[in-house]
């Protein structure tokens, strides 16, 4: 339980409180003060793009393994309208122009893994992975 | 929790004391829209040293927080952010474009001082 947290997001205090869920495990796990830092700015960010495109979610953040490097996986999943074109919401600017969030570019920049998977009215998992260096 | 807003000579100093939530950025907007025009100020320190992390949301109320007193005469600097913060900020493609930032709280008055008294002048 102590490696893991989950996180429900509905309102703007749930994005604070995943993110400093996810800083404290990161903190444990051996992460560095920039790591964290990293870490906890890119959940903000994903809590923000859940209650802005699909109203609520969750977060969870678990410690995690590859080969010998331990590491943190981020997950955020909602079951909103998904994102009907996920190549484009992954170039640079495509929403953050308009300021409103998402930032996936930016998000994938500071993760060493990153995926999206999306389905039109099903909902969108994005999975962030960080390893220890 | 609502950020304190001090009163220092012709300047005002926002001193962020832990994490804000998105309706405590707005509130901070419309607070120091409306005090400078109570205290006729000058100038706007925002200090975010406190501030771990700076996403979307709170750099985009800052840069508003910024133009907004900007166009009621006054003038703002964000001080204090910290370098992981920064580090992240720049990560995740987020600038304060337009916006003057200082070290910190002394770095920021000293700057309004400056400002505020050269624009004054001759």
């Amino acid at each position: 339980m102590s490696d893991e947290a989950r996180v429900q997001i509905k309102t703007d205090v749930d994005i604070i409180i995943a993110r400093q869920e996810g800083r404290s495990l990161a903190a444990k796990l051996g992460f560095s003060n920039t790591d964290q830092t990293l870490i906890a700015t890119a959940i903000s960010e994903l809590a923000r793009n859940i209650i802005l495109y699909a109203q609520s979610g969750e977060i969870s953040v678990f410690q995690a393994q590859k080969e010998d490097k331990p590491g943190i996986v981020i997950i955020a999943r909602d079951d909103g309208p998904g994102i009907s074109d996920v190549s484009r919401a992954m170039q640079d600017g495509y929403s953050t122009a308009r300021g409103l969030g998402l930032g996936l570019p930016g998000v994938r920049r500071m993760m060493d893994e990153f995926e999206v998977v999306s389905k039109i009215s099903e909902g969108t998992t994005v999975t962030g992975k960080k390893w220890m260096r | 929790m609502r950020v304190p807003v001090l009163k220092q000579g012709p300047h005002l100093i926002a001193s962020v004391q832990s994490a804000l939530t998105d309706d405590d950025l707005v509130e901070l907007r419309d607070d120091l829209a409306e005090l400078v025009g109570r205290h006729r100020s000058r100038g706007v320190v925002v200090d975010v040293t406190a501030l771990d992390v700076i996403d979307s949301f709170a750099a985009r109320t800052l840069r508003t927080i910024a133009y907004t007193i900007r166009l009621r005469g006054a003038r703002t600097v964000i001080a204090g952010i910290q370098p992981d913060v920064a580090f992240a900020m720049v990560q995740l493609g987020l600038s304060l474009e337009g916006v003057a930032t200082a070290l910190d709280l002394e770095e920021g008055l000293a700057f309004l001082t400056r400002r505020t008294t050269g624009e004054a002048g001759p």
